[in-house]
């Protein structure tokens, strides 16, 4: 087991390293730093001087990978690719083109990110299970049909019109809630109460389609059959032996998503003002701050295989009949 | 002779229009093709779907033509001076709308409104009034809008309903020709038939759909040249205008997104499968380091870098239209580049599983090449994942330009598209009256679109996945429930 695991980490480091190197390639070689200062500054006709005061005020006036001027280790240390890529890894972030420090605002901004996204995530998939179940118990009837109808018109709209609406509908007409803010301790259950909600119903059709088939698949098996032939209620033939089977499936595909969870929801933090890390993305990517979009792209890469690593361990506590080789 | 234009996007659809034809031909002649896709012509749902998906693809084309207008030549310029053409790219579409492109109002005004949606200060009768101002162009043909409105509307209405439900009338009435034209058959009786819905394909569904279109649009083209029928936006355009300009956007997105995963995904899956070993990891690695970026994040850091490059090639577009369209022509192109890891995942276990059937074993001892075995054997057989993911994934893609138009990696600013219509409701609903019509009309327009192009897929992937046909939803009628219940158990 211990030997499986060190592999897998092993291997998820060689991706991250291509990951890194695949956004140092995408920063900073197809675009040179002028490119980056030019565009930061504004403007077509911005004067050498500025691009160069623009690099040394943020420490791109570097060679990108071998720094001659430099005496002994110092010519592989003080370069671009070791300060903005290599010390990625030990967590290093550095700071942002508008000067603050990365690593201090990805601590502060992780727990707000998590409040929203953790009971999204875990009433989301109860609901949708919910569904998914309900749908199968009452299969080949009007209830299905209509719930299935209403799983694909809900999968067919686009999440900023459910923000747009319910952001209109409960904050302005009903001012049942704040529309948008945030503020920690008890007092944020009002500001995250319907960016919750709201992330739940846009995900809900295409999940419950999901799930629908995959306790549909279940119910086919020898042993469904063998417990309706023992003279099992349709009760007790859905909740006690499929429901139990088929969540296998879905809890691995759960502790996938587990760790990406940190990164935020770009679009509800955004839209309700929620100080995470999904705000964060979108006023970086807004600011054109490269610094924060790559760390960004690390940080979420890792978490992505750490994800997945955790789905493979989850796989064989889960199951006993998968061994790992 | 006005100049014809070719731009990037213009250029894909008309060869993504050739390979749906060539498709079509060899379907008709394949037994086995046209046996799978005779499961998609006789399901209700899908053909209905297709009607709207065929309306929305002729709105495209028709707005994929684009050309640039001769000017007239200067006054005292040489007889054999080189013509002129205008700076502005049309496509023929804005031609045939050109009336409704061109009656800009000043700002915002309701559907059908004849006022504008703000109050002005303006000058009656020598005096300063604070009141709302008639619009330049809707309704303007009313003397008194108070008194007149409401027997305009209703006249052109029914006058476009009328015209709407005989077009309905003769649409039915030649298919019903059509399909009475196998020996023995009568108009009446292949028109019973079809009201029936006893006929192999569902025409009655279809018709349905399209003379449902037929009235929609025949009541908006009677009220159209009149009025605004979906109001104005913030600077005074038209807003149905720009809605239908916007399905080319979201088509375009849709379908070359798809097109431009399919080199890498086929090649790299194929191969990945084929040989394993070393291929197989190097690929493998390949396409986890991609999807393990966060695709929005893998999208910014590619749009920011092209936008680099416009930034600084100004020089390289002649129109605005062609630099707004080589920016939607990349951001097709990323997201294929971004998105193929899962259809190559795909792939790969399909061809892994090929690879050890008899015939590719008795092909590779006959000697076949390599090359040969998975162009002749493995491709062939694996293009029915590749056309069931193609079909889902559109819509998907068609969703996601939205979310990428907020986070500001979208389409360009000047390119009319879904997004940017829901994005700019943000602040029209918190305005007080608010401004729905905008989000109201992105919003069908985009549900009709996406809902279609959903409804179609299932049906294709019902027919080129048997597997999934288990799970579709029997639609059942109220007296055969109990037996349907009892029969489950």
């Amino acid at each position: 087991m211990i030997n499986y695991i060190v592999r897998r980490l092993g291997y998820g480091l060689l991706i991250l390293v291509g990951v890194n190197f695949f956004t140092f390639v995408l920063f900073f070689a197809l675009n040179t730093p002028d490119d980056m200062a030019r565009m930061n500054i504004g403007g077509k006709r911005v004067s050498q001087d500025a691009i160069e005061k623009w690099k040394v005020e943020r420490g791109y006036n570097k060679p990108l990978l071998w720094n001659e001027a430099k005496p002994g280790i110092e010519k592989a240390t003080k370069t671009i690719f070791f300060e903005r890529s290599v010390q990625l890894f030990a967590l290093d972030f550095g700071p942002s083109d508008s000067g603050r420090d990365i690593g201090y605002e990805l601590k502060k901004r992780m727990g707000p990110s998590i409040s929203l996204a953790l009971p999204t995530f875990v009433m989301g998939t109860f609901v949708v299970i919910v569904f998914a179940l309900l749908m199968v118990f009452f299969r080949n009837t009007y209830l299905e049909f209509w719930g299935f109808t209403a799983a694909v018109f809900l999968m067919s709209i686009s999440s900023l019109f459910y923000i747009v609406m319910g952001q209109y509908f409960f904050s302005k007409v009903l001012r049942l809630v704040p529309i948008s803010g945030y503020s920690s301790g008890w007092d944020a259950f009002l500001f995250l109460a319907l960016p919750v909600v709201i992330g739940l119903v846009s995900r809900l059709g295409g999940e419950a389609l999901l799930f629908r088939t995959m306790f549909l698949e279940e119910i086919g098996k020898d042993y469904v059959r063998t417990a309706r032939a023992k003279g099992l209620s349709e009760p007790a033939v859905l909740f006690r032996h499929v429901l139990r089977n088929a969540l296998l499936p879905v809890l691995t595909s759960t502790v996938a998503v587990l760790p990406l969870l940190f990164m935020g929801a770009l679009l509800m933090e955004s839209f309700f003002g929620v100080p995470g890390l999904g705000s964060y993305t979108i006023d970086a990517i807004n600011a054109q701050d490269f610094a924060i979009v790559r760390s960004m792209v690390f940080v979420g890469s890792a978490l992505y295989i750490l994800g997945l690593i955790l789905t493979d361990i989850s796989y064989t506590i889960a199951d006993p009949r998968i061994r790992l080789g | 002779m006005p100049k014809i234009v070719f731009l990037a996007t213009d250029i894909v659809l008309y060869t993504l229009l050739c390979a749906v034809a060539l498709y079509v031909w060899h379907a008709r002649r394949t037994p086995n093709l046209r046996q799978t896709w005779r499961s998609v012509l006789h399901d209700a749902a899908a053909m209905s779907a297709s009607v709207i998906l065929g309306v929305f693809l002729l709105i495209s084309v028709l707005d994929s033509l684009h050309f640039r207008a001769l000017l007239p030549p200067a006054p005292d310029a040489p007889a054999n001076a080189t013509p002129a053409y205008s700076t502005r790219t049309l496509s023929l579409l804005d031609q045939l709308l050109s009336a409704r492109r061109e009656s800009v109002e000043k700002t915002y005004s309701i559907p059908l409104g004849t006022h504008q949606f703000t109050k002005e200060t303006m000058l009656v009768g020598g005096k300063s009034v604070r009141d709302f101002p008639r619009l330049k162009f809707g309704g303007a043909q009313l003397a008194d809008p108070e008194k007149q409105w409401a027997g305009d509307v209703a006249r052109r209405s029914a006058v476009g309903l009328t015209v709407g439900m005989l077009v309905a009338a003769v649409l039915w009435l030649a298919f019903a020709t059509l399909h009475a034209r196998t020996p023995g058959g009568s108009v009446r009786g292949s028109l019973q038939q079809i009201v029936a819905g006893a006929t192999d394909v569902p025409w009655r569904a279809m018709l349905t759909t399209a003379s449902v279109l037929a009235v929609l649009a025949c009541w908006f083209g009677a009220l159209w040249p009149h009025y605004h029928v979906f109001g104005t936006d913030q600077t005074g355009n038209d807003v149905l205008y720009q809605g239908i300009k916007s399905i080319r956007t979201a088509v375009v997105i849709g379908s070359m997104a798809t097109i431009a995963t399919l080199p890498f995904a086929i090649v790299l899956g194929i191969l990945a499968g084929y040989f394993k070993g070393f291929v197989d990891d190097l690929i493998q690695y390949t396409y986890t380091v991609l999807s393990s970026i966060p695709s929005v994040l893998l999208i910014a850091a590619f749009v920011l870098m092209i936008q680099v490059f416009i930034d600084k090639n100004p020089n390289m577009f002649e129109t605005g239209l062609e630099r707004a369209d080589i920016r939607l022509f990349l951001l097709s192109v990323i997201l294929g580049l971004t998105g193929w890891a899962t259809l190559a995942r795909l792939l790969r276990a399909e061809t892994l599983k090929l690879t050890e059937l008899d015939y590719v074993q008795a092909a590779r001892a006959f000697g076949v090449s390599n090359f040969g075995i998975m162009r002749r054997h493995i491709l062939p057989n694996v293009m029915h994942v590749v056309l069931i993911v193609a079909v889902l994934d559109f819509s998907g893609l068609v969703l996601y330009e939205a979310v990428l138009s907020y986070v500001g990696v979208g389409v360009d600013p000047t390119t009319n598209s879904f997004g940017s219509m829901i994005n700019s409701a943000r602040t029209e609903l918190a305005r007080d009256p608010t401004v729905w019509w905008n989000l109201m009309a992105g919003f069908s327009l985009m549900v009709t679109l996406v809902l279609s192009m959903q409804i179609f897929a299932g049906a294709v992937r019902e027919a080129f996945d048997p597997r999934t046909r288990a799970f579709r939803v029997k639609r059942v009628k109220a007296g055969d429930r109990n037996v349907a219940a009892l029969a489950s158990k």
